[in-house]
């Protein structure tokens, strides 16, 4: 399960004139970082695209998803039930097929190779997924601690921002730490809505790489294993909400 | 905070639900009710416009691009004759249909039995805490969390047939070569192996997270009765984790019929047309050419989204069964 991820840093680190040695070099014996200093060259750009466009990702979906988790788990809405119908079947569209309508929309308004569209495709991924989460999350939230909220005089607003926000602090980083990853790791959006502008992701930018120089694996490798540093951190950092995340989605209604 | 309660005893605590306002001149329950209503969906209205106008109305479009002519002038002067269904019989018509098909059912089918199967022995192993339980598990989840552009190239470079390490090791064991991408046989299998590595780990966690609700009880009851562990998963694990196994399968069909960066990035559905599923088919058509033909690819698109929602309809059956 582990060697391809072996592999990958294991070729990041072997020099161009033993790649095509048969057999493969089992270990990098004489490593070079030749492959990471034409990421950090050439790449670096479009880590940085990648990085607002995770972080934009992030605020509109928290931004979104929040509130109408709240609402649902908490206001007991007429219609909440086929708002949770609704969003659980938006996740089952596939993304070629709304980067297909995307396209279309894009073009007349302009916003087409623009970091904000891009910004908001991302987000379909992870809007649906943020309010199930949310609602999980939030039903679990003592009614006492709202009530309480209330009659000290506090609105729902207020109630909202100052006592469920705060609460749902695990629920938040759990949403954040998809949303991110999903806009980080999106090919399909970003190779049809922002294929031609200036701000270009990474994801684009190693399949540009592969494509125009298909002969040096070590620095595509180099910058996989770049791209892939966010996952590795955020696992590390936030294990447990990533299991969660998984099963809560997945299983609870 | 409870304080209050006894401090302000005109304030009444509302029986069901937070009210809205316990001000002086009370307001009738009828007016309470409709004013709860407004706050609740004033916290939901977001979310409905977001739903508007970034699913329905890209839906919207998908379908209208499907059942007209459209072209890249039609973008730009708006004529777009309306062709009706002409779209869908040419695409049943295409040469690329059979194929497609076929090799989406083999792709997710293929894709599903191995993924949840190992996925299934990984979460049974785990659970036995051993040292460095947790951490390896934890590993094993990498794979699902890398970006699909990293997985996909380094499968690539692994089935490379000249010098990936897979042919390589193949032939120290005295196998010929592989030509994993390029020749039409092989494409298929290439693409859904790299496939299922990626998703062993969602159907890892999901199963795991299953075996944690199984009371130890009726574990320790069978092994009082003499159990050994194959009959212990088989007689008890398996049956009991049915629910679960149903989920993820469902989510697991659901996903994989969506897959396209792996089989883009890695065959481009290619040779040919031998690694083409119904996601990789729209996209080809819709933005893999310099003369892209939109309407069949919202065609395609439009079939890939009934498959989709039929699986996605047996989830929610399923899910809503174990519900109740």
């Amino acid at each position: 399960m582990l060697f391809p991820i072996y592999w990958m840093i294991n070729v990041s680190l072997t020099p161009q004139s033993q790649m095509r040695s048969t057999p493969p070099s089992w270990f990098p014996f004489h490593p070079t970082f030749d492959g990471y200093a034409a990421v950090l060259q050439q790449q670096l750009p479009y880590l940085g695209t990648s990085l607002v466009i995770g972080l934009g990702t992030v605020l509109l979906t928290v931004a979104v998803s929040a509130p109408a988790a709240y609402s649902l788990a908490k206001l007991r809405p007429r219609g909440g039930g086929a708002l949770s119908f609704v969003l659980l079947v938006a996740q089952m569209i596939p993304q070629v097929i709304v980067a297909m309508g995307f396209y279309a929309i894009y073009l007349n308004l302009g916003i087409l190779n623009q970091p904000v569209g891009l910004i908001i495709a991302d987000s379909t991924l992870a809007v649906p997924f943020g309010v199930l989460i949310f609602t999980a999350f939030m039903s679990g939230i003592p009614d006492e601690l709202m009530s309480a909220a209330k009659l000290d005089g506090a609105g729902t607003w207020r109630t909202f921002t100052s006592i469920v926000l705060p609460v749902s602090r695990n629920s938040i980083v759990t949403v954040s730490l998809f949303a991110f990853l999903w806009a980080w790791s999106d090919f399909v959006f970003s190779s049809t809505l922002n294929s031609g502008g200036d701000l270009q992701t990474i994801t684009l930018g190693i399949y540009r790489y592969i494509g125009n120089n298909n002969q040096d694996w070590n620095s595509i490798m180099a910058t996989a294993v770049v791209a892939s540093i966010p996952a590795t951190i955020l696992l590390v950092v936030a294990q447990r909400y990533v299991a969660a995340g998984v099963t809560a989605g997945a299983v609870k209604d | 905070m409870s304080t209050t309660i006894i401090d302000r005893p005109e304030a009444p605590v509302p029986e069901r639900g937070p009210a809205v306002s316990a001000g002086p001149p009370r307001p009738t329950l009828a007016k309470r009710f409709r004013a709860e209503q407004l706050t609740a969906w004033a916290f939901i209205a977001p979310v409905v416009a977001y739903l508007a106008i970034f699913y329905a109305y890209p839906l919207y479009r998908n379908v209208d691009l499907s059942v007209r002519d459209y072209t890249v002038r039609s973008f730009i002067d708006g004529s777009a004759p309306f062709v009706g269904l002409a779209n869908f019989v040419a695409v049943f018509q295409s040469p690329t249909f059979g194929p497609a098909l076929t090799n989406t059912l083999l792709f997710t089918g293929v894709s599903i039995l191995f993924q949840f199967s190992l996925g299934m022995a990984l979460a049974v192993f785990f659970f036995q805490n051993f040292r460095l339980s947790s951490t390896l598990r934890a590993l094993f989840l990498v794979p699902w969390l890398l970006p699909l552009i990293v997985s996909a190239s380094t499968w690539s470079w692994m089935m490379n047939s000249d010098s990936g390490v897979i042919n390589s090791v193949i032939s120290s064991f005295g196998g010929g070569q592989v030509n994993w991408l390029t020749s039409p046989q092989w494409a298929l299998t290439a693409v859904i192996i790299a496939n299922i590595w990626i998703g062993i780990p969602f159907n890892l966690v999901i199963l795991y997270s299953g075996l944690q609700n199984i009371s130890t009880d009726i574990y320790e009851a069978a092994a009082l009765d003499g159990a050994n562990a194959w009959q212990k998963f088989w007689r008890i694990t398996f049956p009991l984790l049915r629910p679960v196994s149903a989920i993820t399968i469902l989510l697991g069909l659901v996903y994989t019929l969506k897959v396209f960066d792996i089989i883009w990035i890695m065959t481009k559905g290619g040779p040919g047309d031998a690694s083409t599923t119904f996601a990789i088919w729209s996209y080809q058509l819709g933005f893999g050419s310099t003369l892209p033909s939109f309407s069949p690819a919202a065609a395609v698109g439009n079939l890939l989204i009934v498959m989709a929602l039929i699986f996605g309809f047996l989830y929610l059956r399923v899910q809503r069964k174990q519900a109740q």
